[in-house]
């Protein structure tokens, strides 16, 4: 999909300051010196293998689809990876490299913590120190997972400006790479920011896709007719998507979260309500006012939080290759709270918003189809914030 | 060509950086003529933006405050209409390529020329994306300033061979903020730039102090100040044009 290095249509690029460029140059070279080498992709593969549980299961939600009374939904389990979540298939290819390239310190961003705890898992693994980067505000939604990495070794620092989300997450660990780069890599935990991490995070998650592909094969013996993802930035979402890219007759959808819905100001559904823009590094869509400020987005879920999306699926969104639909806190909240009683399954609430919108298109499809949705995340981590919405306090 | 040459012609240039709308727009047009008044050559405007990236606490603080008192792209334009009216020396902004992106980069760049802004300063613009801007910046005679950084090495001849109007140098990796120190090897920075261009070169990022703007017009042609003039306007508010007068004649009189 990649036209010019770095470059998805229009979108995407390398928009940072100077004293970064050196540092993306040199991962650039690294990754295209490793992504092929024998001992490099081995090692990676046995530790999505054996230390991640890789490859994940593909489920068929039979009560759901019989409940549903449509299309056939398979649910792509990356809830059951090592850490609960999809970051993990990402950041153990990227804390890899790093090491080849003699880096000793990890630093990341997390909006639900999902990323954070992967890339502190990955840097314990490997004996590497780690600094995660959290909104203040989501420090307090998903106090569980500061805990987590707190116990894996990192340091989380907490980060009050702006917004207090993962945006500012995202401009603080830029920041602090800016002021730190001989023996540190930035894991960025999306396919966002400069050229070559959009291509980088995707190329680590399409391990989903793949696995995807062959498992429906040898249950159905043919492609599936939908896959449905979350979109944050967007990383699971490519995952799920970039082996199906040119099966015309595969439908992809990415779900972002439109928090209290499009028509209000408290969304942070990009393709719906954003405008092309400059940010974080990338051109892409983001949601931002008449003068460029980026806007201070909602939503419940801490990791679709996000004003930005990753440049390929603003490219995927050009060219008409995948939909994007908004999905908002309530339909979300009750694909979550649905899907834990039809099938003993505790989504993670990003993924949820996936969920939704493949209930609301799978009546309507007939019973030969079949659906997949990548459940991204585990939920647990959700449970208190849920009940809260819910009006209930329960202590974590 | 701008008249940027012109801040360099008569020794060396001492460039102070202010926040526009910091804390009100009229505050930064007291401080702006406060600062010419008392010796800058050439003024750093920055338009405020969410999410400033390449800044320290302190300049992100000035963003927020500039936002929240109401400030826009217009404005700004408003206050550089207003300071033309009797300002002659050199004038650029610093600010964001979202916040010229997204006003339309003609429209931005042209109004630029039309007010008398000289030159941009983009610190997520690096050389490999400047196409986005410079074939405005060229059709208005608006210079695009590059910036070479610690970490730029064998890509110092690659960017000062296209440089405009200034070289902005900056001192040391990190954000803007002060510090107690600068330990990178500017002379060499300035001697390897020397090799590939003529056009002046400024050195900025946590230059407080008169003997850190004296030693390092020892080795640069400007010395550029934001987060310790920034601190003014924090720390005094509406009467902050007075000490930040006081406070550009102190760095102005310690360089040669």
């Amino acid at each position: 999909m990649t036209e010019k290095a770095g470059r998805f249509g229009i979108h995407g690029g390398q928009y940072i300051p100077e004293t970064l460029m050196n540092a993306v140059i040199e991962l650039e070279r690294a990754y295209n010196r490793y992504k092929d080498d024998p001992d490099f992709t081995a090692e990676l593969s046995a530790l999505l293998n054996d230390y991640a549980g890789r490859p994940s299961r593909l489920y068929f939600a039979r009560r759901m689809t019989e409940d549903l009374g449509g299309a056939k939904i398979y649910l792509k389990r990356e809830d059951l990876n090592h850490t609960g979540a999809h970051k993990i298939n990402n950041v153990l290819g990227q804390a890899l490299l790093a090491k080849r390239m003699g880096k000793t310190r990890l630093i990341a961003e997390t909006g639900a913590g999902q990323h954070g705890v992967a890339t502190a898992t990955a840097a314990a693994l490997m004996g590497m120190s780690c600094v995660v980067f959290m909104g203040e505000e989501d420090t307090h939604r998903q106090a569980l997972n500061v805990y987590r990495m707190r116990l894996l070794g990192a340091d989380v620092v907490p980060v009050s400006t702006g917004t207090g989300t993962l945006k500012d997450a995202v401009s603080q660990a830029f920041r602090e790479w800016t002021s730190r780069i001989d023996d540190t890599h930035y894991c960025l935990g999306s396919v966002m920011g400069p050229h070559p991490f959009p291509t980088i995070v995707r190329d680590f998650q399409a391990v989903i896709s793949r696995e995807i592909k062959s498992q429906v094969m040898e249950r159905e013996g043919k492609l599936p007719d939908c896959v449905v993802a979350c979109v944050g930035g967007g990383s699971n979402a490519i995952g799920s998507f970039y082996h199906f890219i040119n099966d015309d007759g595969v439908r992809l959808i990415g779900c972002e979260a439109a928090g209290r819905g499009i028509e209000t100001f408290e969304t942070a559904a990009t393709i719906s309500t954003g405008r092309l823009g400059i940010f974080h590094g990338m051109k892409s869509y983001f949601c931002q006012d008449d003068f460029g400020q980026i806007a201070p987005v909602y939503s419940i879920s801490a990791g679709l939080d996000y004003p930005g999306i990753g440049p390929e699926h603003a490219y995927l969104h050009d060219i008409g290759r995948a939909e994007y639909v908004p999905v908002n806190d309530e339909e979300a909240v009750c694909a979550f709270e649905y899907l834990s009683r039809t099938e003993g399954i505790i989504p993670a609430i990003e993924s949820a918003h996936a969920l939704s919108y493949a209930m609301k298109v799978a009546p309507n499809m007939s019973r030969e189809s079949v659906i997949v949705v990548t459940i991204s995340g585990r939920g647990d981590k959700d449970c208190a914030s849920i009940a809260r919405y819910r009006g209930e306090n329960i202590n974590e | 060509m701008s008249n940027i040459k012109n801040a360099f012609a008569d020794g060396k240039a001492f460039i102070p950086f202010i926040t526009c709308g910091d804390p009100d727009a009229d505050t930064t047009i007291r401080a702006v003529h406060e600062a010419v008044r008392n010796g800058a050559d050439l003024v750093e405007l920055g338009i405020p933006f969410s999410d400033p990236t390449a800044e320290g606490p302190v300049i992100q603080d000035a963003n927020y405050r500039a936002l929240k008192g109401g400030i826009t792209t217009d404005k700004v334009f408003g206050i550089v209409r207003e300071l033309r009216r009797d300002i002659d020396v050199p004038m650029v902004f610093m600010t964001y390529a979202n916040v010229v992106f997204s006003y339309g980069a003609e429209r931005f760049i042209s109004t630029c020329h039309d007010i008398g802004i000289d030159g941009l300063i983009l610190p997520d613009l690096p050389f490999e994306e400047k196409d986005e801007f410079l074939p405005y910046c060229r059709k208005y005679g608006v210079d695009l300033v590059s910036m070479i950084a610690p970490t730029s090495e064998d890509r110092i001849a690659m960017i000062a061979r296209e440089a405009e109007g200034f070289l902005y140098v900056v001192s040391s990796l990190g954000v803007t903020g002060t510090r107690s120190e600068i330990t990178t090897d500017l002379a060499s920075i300035i001697k390897a730039v020397r090799r590939n261009t003529d056009i002046p070169c400024a050195i900025g990022f946590g230059i407080s102090t008169p003997e850190q703007a004296r030693k390092m017009s020892e080795i640069a042609d400007g010395v550029i100040v934001g987060s310790a003039i920034v601190k003014l306007l924090a720390q005094y508010g509406h009467d902050a044009p007075g000490h930040i007068g006081s406070y550009v004649r102190s760095m102005k009189d310690a360089m040669l």
